[in-house]
């Protein structure tokens, strides 16, 4: 274990909107504020500023961390950018306790933020960057065909059909419906619904993908010392994990997700945890696509290989099933702006461990629970345990 | 700090205007492979966590930690990028290794600045888009006016700032990894074309090519991988507001915060007595001077007079880039910071060769990430 | 939690589009020339000649493609460059009927990862499907390299213009 215990003891976020009238700095220190107000303390009282953003193209600013810094209360502080990707809002949190389980700072902000707006025409243009600038980008790929090819390599590594998928958007829509900052919540959507919706990128079809979004979520980190102090109930960092897989995605197998097995072993092993399946109340796990919640699932050791779907269809997942998955709604429903929406599920397992969750609420006072995110060309896996 | 931490191994490619034999790949490989052969170690094997520094539009890629991992041998392990300074990542790592979770952790920064063909339009693309960009400057005007305030308030004479880029030119005479070296003189260094009065072409540092990486351990396994570790003693990085209405534009006061952390953690109470010599951020030749005073090396107002004494040359009481900083050695974009910890691990080493420092048992190295940010980070490392 | 919730300021289309609300726009204007390298230098000089090109790895005896110069599992460097066969294999494939920018295209494009014949198993690289129905494309289809003619090739990956399925 680590020297000094981490906790979490403040939370609070924008709502999740298609487009925010609200500057980048603006959405950022909405949620900062929201974040120090909800455990009654001031910038004055932060050590050290943490920032997590995704791709500075979507906001069209480069160097973004120092153009966010005031906005995410970081004037005068220590600040620093960490980057990978969609798992940076995670990772963001799992910097936050590295901060402090260091010994240099009590108190940490963990700011992140995504307008994803900003990029006209439509953000997905600025995804064909993200390809091998020599070997990939003079084909004019987008974003949507490293999905479809990872879709199409589980579907079929493991005989899954569209409908077995479909269920995973079902799910987060209607449970998103009881979040007060989605952006896409439908407790009346039905798996036909996905079925039937526009193909964009064969398996993949409109709502089998998480809605661009706008917004920003933070949260307050603290030394033992000072979260005993702060709150009541603090939620402790228990274990993080994150791992960085090849480049040469064409390379690998992308029917399995070893990089999030690695990254969840780190965590489990910091965290103690010998049997997941038993000790896990609540997952996370990072949903931009429906079958990736499944391909999560699996790659946390949560199901055997290819049998996330089954406990779908069967309802364990649900809010009230045996392990209850993304009770926010995930990406897919509360909507993806890119760090925001990872750092997103870290809240909300704040919020479900303090059962301060609401309507959301998962029953039986849930006692540890793992978020995950996902990013780079499906690459990365970035865990964070979270304990009471 | 809660451990020991030091840096055990160090390696570099480059330092070039243009690097067209090699592919960024390429670089950060050579670069690794130096320092692993240095520290003694196989990554596939003995690293715990590797962190990178990158920033997308210096890339021309979205999301650039993708293509990091392979060439320093991180494939399927932990790692991260920072968009921050090198010195930054260095934090990153030292933050790791104190958690007690990390022994050996790498640090990797690079410049392939030659490649970007837009580079006043990607600087000004770190300018806030709705209140400064439509005014469609340059960004150097910034720090054109930036020394122009600087000079006015502390008095210091242009002739101190050219003396900077005469002395750090020298210096990088005698470094073979140094891509700008020259005898050049005041008058020239004045009479250059100006770029944003008062400061004239020469005055801005330009730029190279290079990769770096360090290995960074905690004392137990420093001590077992090698009988010279270098030390890190303390280290610090702050903003100060990023908005152009409302920063001081006189004083460094991200340097100064920077350097108070740095000298908490590293329990320092008189810099001047207890650092050796520093190697410390060049961008601009006035940026020096500025820094210097932020630094606490000397009080405002003095560093100019200092530099035109001699005080800050190799010799000098108090020497200052005998790397030859980014004026001499070339500006590494977010490399800097790295390239400045680089020459201090040399120095402490007693490897640098023709621009050794006598004596030298404790240095510092400080970072600023250039216009248009208020981002600084030191580090102060001892033999 | 809805009281940690900042509820803020949604924008309509309609807002945006009518200029009910003042931005500011901007066209970057990002060039770069990106340094090929050693290993992948190679690769567009041998795709302009009609061949594709590995690179070995003595340490695991793999034979890579993308090249590079050095395998990444090993971290050592790779001692040449194998000629590889323009054929291969469909590992996976989508049919895709939007362009990178979200515009809705007319016919669909077919990226496929294809593992290239002559390299080690798995060892794919990301192309496009032509002269096929996209309903007809299976994992495990077999594909040719159709190649531009020589004076059209320029050394880039588009000098193949798609993969055909083999015979």
């Amino acid at each position: 274990m680590a020297r000094n215990r981490v906790a979490i003891v403040g939370a609070g976020m924008t709502k999740f909107v298609r487009r925010a009238q609200e500057t980048a700095k603006e959405l950022a220190w909405e949620a900062a504020s929201k974040a120090l107000e909800s455990c009654e303390m001031t910038l004055a009282d932060i050590d050290a500023v943490v920032i997590g953003s995704a791709p500075e193209a979507f906001d069209g600013v480069h160097m973004k961390s120092e153009y966010l810094s005031d906005g995410c209360g970081g004037w005068g502080k220590p600040i620093i950018r960490g980057f990978v990707g969609g798992g940076t809002g995670v990772f963001s949190a799992i910097q936050g306790w590295y901060h402090i389980a260091s010994g240099l700072f009590d108190t940490v902000l963990v700011v992140c933020e995504e307008k994803m707006s900003s990029c006209q025409p439509h953000p997905q243009g600025a995804f064909i960057t993200i390809f091998d600038n020599i070997t990939e980008r003079a084909l004019g790929p987008n974003l949507l065909w490293i999905f479809a090819l990872e879709m199409n390599a589980y579907m079929t590594r493991y005989g899954l059909s569209k409908r077995d998928i479909a269920l995973v958007a079902v799910k987060n829509k209607r449970n998103a419906a009881d979040h007060p900052a989605a952006l896409l919540g439908d407790p009346n959507i039905t798996v036909e619904d996905v079925l039937n919706s526009e193909v964009l990128a064969w398996p993949v079809q409109r709502l089998d993908v998480s809605p661009i979004s706008d917004g920003a979520v933070a949260i307050v980190m603290a030394a033992e010392h000072v979260a005993r102090r702060v709150t009541n109930k603090p939620v402790w960092v228990e274990g993080v994990g994150w791992n960085l897989d090849t480049a040469y995605w064409t390379n690998r197998d992308l029917s399995y997700p070893t990089y999030v097995e690695e990254a969840a072993r780190m965590a489990y092993k910091m965290a103690g945890i010998t049997e997941p399946r038993k000790q896990i109340h609540i997952a996370e796990p990072y949903d931009p696509f429906d079958y990736k919640e499944l391909h999560h699932l699996e790659g946390l050791l949560l199901f055997d290989k290819g049998k996330a779907s089954e406990a779908t269809a069967l309802g364990i997942t649900q809010r009230d099933g045996d392990l209850p998955v993304c009770p926010s709604g995930g990406l897919l429903g509360v909507g993806n702006p890119i760090s925001a929406a990872a750092l997103m599920k870290v809240a909300e397992l704040f919020w479900q461990l303090r059962e301060e969750a609401g309507a959301r609420q998962v029953p039986g006072q849930p006692k540890r629970g793992v978020a995950q995110a996902w990013g780079d060309l499906m690459q990365v896996g970035t865990v964070i345990v979270l304990g009471v | 700090m809660l451990r020991e931490v030091a840096i055990v191994g160090a390696g570099w490619s480059g330092f070039r205007s243009i690097s067209p034999d090699l592919s960024y790949k390429e670089m950060m490989y050579e670069a690794a492979v130096r320092a692993y052969e240095d520290a003694g170690i196989d990554p596939r094997r003995d690293v715990d966590s590797f962190v990178t520094v990158a920033e997308d539009f210096m890339e021309g890629t979205s999301i650039f930690d993708e293509y990091t991992p392979d060439q320093l041998g991180g494939a399927l392990r932990p790692n991260h990028t920072i968009t921050g300074d090198g010195i930054h990542g260095l934090a990153a790592a030292v933050m790791q290794i104190l958690t007690g979770q990390f022994d050996l952790v790498v640090v990797e920064a690079h410049s392939k600045a030659s490649n970007v063909l837009t580079f006043p339009h990607i600087l000004a693309y770190a300018m806030d888009p709705v209140y400064n960009r439509p005014l469609a400057f340059h960004p150097y005007a910034i720090a054109g006016m930036e020394m122009r305030r600087y000079l006015a308030e502390t008095a210091t004479p242009l002739e101190a700032c050219a003396r900077v880029v005469v002395k750090n030119r020298a210096n990088a005479l005698f470094n073979p990894l140094a891509a700008h070296g020259a005898n050049i003189s005041v008058e020239a260094v004045l009479g250059s074309d100006m770029v944003a009065e008062p400061l004239t072409r020469l005055q801005c540092a330009d730029h190279a090519d290079g990769a770096i990486v360090l290995v960074v351990a905690d004392g137990a396994t420093a001590r077992a991988l090698t009988d010279r570790p270098i030390w890190i003693r303390g280290i610090g990085w702050a903003n100060d507001t990023h908005t152009l209405e409302s920063r001081p534009w006189g004083e460094a006061s991200y340097a100064y915060l920077a350097a108070q952390m740095a000298y908490r953690t590293a329990g320092i109470k008189s810099p001047r007595a207890e650092i050796d010599f520093a190697e410390i951020d060049d961008t601009f030749a006035y940026k020096e001077l500025q820094h210097l005073e932020a630094l606490g090396f000397c009080r405002p107002g003095e560093a100019g007079l200092w530099t035109l004494e001699g005080g800050t040359e190799i010799n000098g009481e108090f020497p200052v880039n005998p790397s030859g900083g980014s004026l001499g050695m070339g500006h590494l974009l977010d490399g800097s910071g790295l390239a400045r910890v680089l020459e201090v691990i040399f120095q402490l080493r007693g490897e640098a060769g023709r621009h050794q420092v006598k004596d030298a048992e404790v240095g510092m190295a400080f970072a600023w990430r250039g216009v248009p940010t208020t981002s600084g980070a030191a580090v102060i490392l001892s033999n | 939690m809805k009281e940690h919730v900042y509820d803020c300021t949604y924008l309509s289309e309609e807002d945006f589009e009518t200029e009910q609300v003042l931005f500011e726009t901007w066209v970057p204007q990002a060039r770069y020339a990106w340094d090929a390298g050693i290993a992948i230098g190679r690769y567009l000089a041998e795709l302009k000649a009609g061949r594709l090109v590995g690179v070995h790895c003595p340490s695991c005896g793999r034979i890579l493609v993308p090249p590079r110069m050095f395998c990444q599992d090993c971290f050592v460097s790779t001692d040449g460059f194998v000629p590889l066969q323009d054929t291969g294999t469909v590992i996976t494939f989508s049919i895709c009927h939007i362009r990178w920018d979200m515009v809705r295209l007319e016919h669909p494009l077919i990226p496929a990862v294809i593992a290239i014949d002559g390299a080690s198993p798995g060892m794919g690289i990301l192309h496009l499907l032509g002269e096929v129905d996209p309903k007809a494309v299976r994992i495990g289809m077999r594909v040719q390299a159709v190649w531009k003619p020589p004076e059209e090739r320029e050394g880039a990956i588009t000098d193949i213009r798609y993969f055909k399925p083999l015979e």
